[in-house]
């Protein structure tokens, strides 16, 4: 902080200072401070509000916990957000080696032009050209029949085309933070541990993996609160039994119009995905901070 | 103490080409050359290097020293040539199956292992249980004076002793060559000269074969029992450091080794070991050397200390001074030489005694050197 105000002076300084702290609040502190009072007073017509019924209580986040389906809907959301992040993770560490240690200049471009393409795009159309290849009568179960590999077409929406459509959207953003830490390991202590006799996978757990630790941690707390957080991805590839807890949050909000137990719905969606976040920095011994660098 | 290899056992009987020594020698060379792509880094050469030597190679920056290393180390294919470790063909022998370790130009010490990690990962690899595994590092510690450092981390030592971990993590492997590469460069000048004699003393207490490095003459001519002059991927002159230094054999050894005076003229007579050059200052004597023809172009070496003030000399030459440089135990003259244009500087070593008596700075005077001081080579 008081760096700022060397580097600027009082007066810029100060007008930072003051800006920061209104995209903060304005972003951040009001719309969540309006949606954690929503979620915690019951829904009431316009004229009680205020009334001797308008107090707080828990009963929107019990309707979710009694719920005979919501509360699987949450687990799995959460638990299938990991496993995005998981796999993500196991696809772009070693294409994230191979691209910032071993790949020769042109090797390099190209491949980063060739994953950023799909990114020129947006998530829904992104998340529309699984749609198409996932088809029923689209061309992945056509190629599988083609190859005699299927006899009759598979049903790909539901959990796996989800999962396949997530990984794919997300997938750069595992990619990137993992490829810049990996790049700034000195091309040495892999020669040195090698020197030394390593074999391959050791120089991976015991060089590669511990410098590259805060760039997959940030890479995979970016994927797991978009995963978590993702609507288009379940809406398009999922199947009625497949549902996302993001759909049903929007569902209180827009389709059923109960503004509390979605915002009370939200309000859990956005605290499990805190303590996991936070659980998984922890895991990796990375601070907030550090990772955000 | 550590049981490390002394003077290695003989691996192979037979005897390499150019090798007289019964034992083979502990790092061989023949006519290995390097490309990358265009650029040839190291170009076709030879060399041996007896067991248990200090070694160095010399030479500029960027004249291929580190590439040199690396194939011996095995890190990269000579695109021609074969190199022998103790008498081995190494060709197709993976680093780890080499008799060498390597100490990195940037070190290169794992910034998440403690020191004793640093140390035993050779052994990790090795497959040695933990318990051997921390003994040895500490035995290691022992050896390089720093006993109780083994819990902390490389951000956590200084520079001197970063470098010692370093040594200490490579002889853990039990190399029979050590291979160094500017060990030495990224430390201060005081801890630098410590270290010198540290890593003199530990090459002659382990008997490991030291293959050493670096850009820094008065490193090479202090530490080494033998040094390789190296110049654009080529060597230039293998010696010991006094061959180097008083008869060097070529105009690139004689200017990048210690500090010379140069005169640049045609040889005008050869008799009896002596060359006689004559320069626009004048005419001038030094030893002769292989490859001299009468009428060609030479240049005489001489060096500073074997300047003589005072008239009377042989190979007079008259002087203006510049300036004074105070080196402690000495100082340097350094001066112009009198009508020579363009400009020629000569220095003169000063003993601390004939300071007083020495000539004023802007005063003229005469100093000369012995023909027999002054070596004149053939301007290539
Ligand atoms: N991997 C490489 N690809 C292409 N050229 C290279 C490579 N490695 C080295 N070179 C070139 O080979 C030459 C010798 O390099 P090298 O690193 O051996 O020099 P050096 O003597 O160790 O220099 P320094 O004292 O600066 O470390 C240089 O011209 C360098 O540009
Ligand atoms: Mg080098």
């Amino acid at each position: 902080m008081s760096e700022i105000f060397q580097r600027f002076g009082k007066t810029l300084g100060g007008i930072f200072v003051a800006l920061v702290l209104l995209w903060l609040a304005g972003l951040v502190l009001v719309p969540g401070i309006y949606m954690v009072n929503a979620a915690l007073t019951p829904r009431l017509p316009l004229a009680l509000r205020g009334g001797p019924d308008d107090v707080y209580v828990l009963e929107n986040f019990a309707y979710l916990l009694n719920h005979p389906n919501h509360g699987w809907i949450f687990v799995k959301t959460i638990w299938s957000s990991a496993l995005v992040t998981f796999v993500t993770l196991l696809l772009c560490y070693p294409v994230a080696y191979w691209l910032a240690q071993v790949a020769r200049k042109w090797q390099m471009r190209l491949m980063l032009v060739l994953m950023l393409v799909p990114y020129l795009m947006n998530e829904v159309l992104r998340g529309l050209a699984w749609y198409i290849i996932l088809a029923f009568s689209g061309p992945l179960n056509a190629m599988l029949m083609g190859l005699g590999l299927l006899d009759e077409p598979h049903r790909w929406y539901g959990d796996g085309g989800v999962l396949a459509g997530m990984a794919y959207a997300y997938i750069l953003f595992m990619l990137f933070p993992i490829y810049n830490a990996i790049c700034t390991l000195d091309r040495d202590q892999i020669n040195a541990a090698r020197n030394l006799g390593s074999a391959t996978w050791r120089i991976h757990r015991r060089i590669v993996l511990p410098h590259a630790k805060v760039g997959i941690a940030t890479g995979c707390v970016f994927v797991f609160m978009m995963a978590a957080g993702s609507y288009v991805a379940p809406a398009l590839l999922g199947a009625p039994g497949s549902r996302w807890f993001t759909q049903l949050v929007y569902e209180w909000f827009f389709e059923i119009g109960n503004w509390n137990r979605g915002a009370a719905y939200g309000v859990a969606l956005m605290a499990m995905c805190l303590t996991v976040v936070l659980g998984l920095l922890a895991l990796f011994r990375v601070n907030l901070t550090s990772a955000i660098k | 103490m550590l049981d490390m290899p002394r003077v290695a056992k003989m691996d192979t009987p037979g005897v390499l080409p150019g090798v007289s020594s019964p034992l083979p020698s502990a790092v061989s060379l023949n006519n290995v050359e390097m490309r990358f792509g265009p650029t040839r880094a190291v170009k076709p050469l030879s060399l041996d290097v007896q067991q248990g030597e200090f070694f160095s190679i010399l030479g500029p920056s960027g004249c291929g020293k580190t590439t040199l290393l690396r194939l011996i180390a095995g890190i990269l294919k000579p695109t021609a040539g074969q190199v022998f470790i103790n008498g081995e063909d190494m060709a197709g022998v993976p680093q780890n199956m080499r008799a060498t370790a390597m100490i990195f130009q940037s070190l290169a010490l794992f910034p998440f292992m403690t020191v004793w990690e640093n140390i035993a990962f050779g052994l990790e690899a090795r497959g040695m249980a933990k318990k051997e595994r921390r003994r040895r590092a500490q035995e290691l510690l022992e050896l390089i004076a720093l006993p109780d450092h083994g819990g902390r981390l490389p951000g956590e030592l200084s520079g001197g002793q970063r470098q010692r971990v370093a040594i200490a993590r490579a002889l853990a492997i039990q190399p029979k060559v050590l291979l160094l590469d500017e060990p030495l460069s990224a430390l201060d000048l005081k801890l630098r000269q410590h270290m010198r004699a540290e890593l003199r003393s530990l090459q002659k207490s382990t008997g490991v074969t030291f293959f050493y490095i670096t850009h820094d003459q008065s490193e090479a001519l202090a530490m080494s029992d033998r040094v390789a002059v190296m110049n654009a991927g080529t060597l230039q002159q293998v010696g010991t450091p006094h061959e180097l230094y008083s008869r060097p054999g070529t105009r690139f050894v004689a200017e990048f080794v210690g500090e010379t005076n140069v005169l640049s003229g045609s040889v005008s007579r050869i008799e009896n070991g002596t060359a006689v050059l004559d320069c626009p200052e004048g005419r001038f004597a030094g030893r002769s050397t292989p490859g001299l023809r009468e009428g060609a172009k030479a240049r005489l070496y001489v060096r500073p200390e074997a300047m003589r003030i005072g008239d009377g000399n042989h190979n007079d030459l008259a002087l203006t001074i510049e300036r004074y440089d105070f080196e402690g135990a000495f100082a340097t003259a350094h001066a112009v030489l009198e009508g020579s244009y363009p400009r020629r500087d000569v220095s003169v070593t000063i003993s601390q005694q004939s300071l007083s008596s020495a000539p004023a700075i802007g005063a003229p005077f005469r100093a000369g050197f012995c023909a027999r001081d002054a070596i004149v080579l053939p301007d290539e």
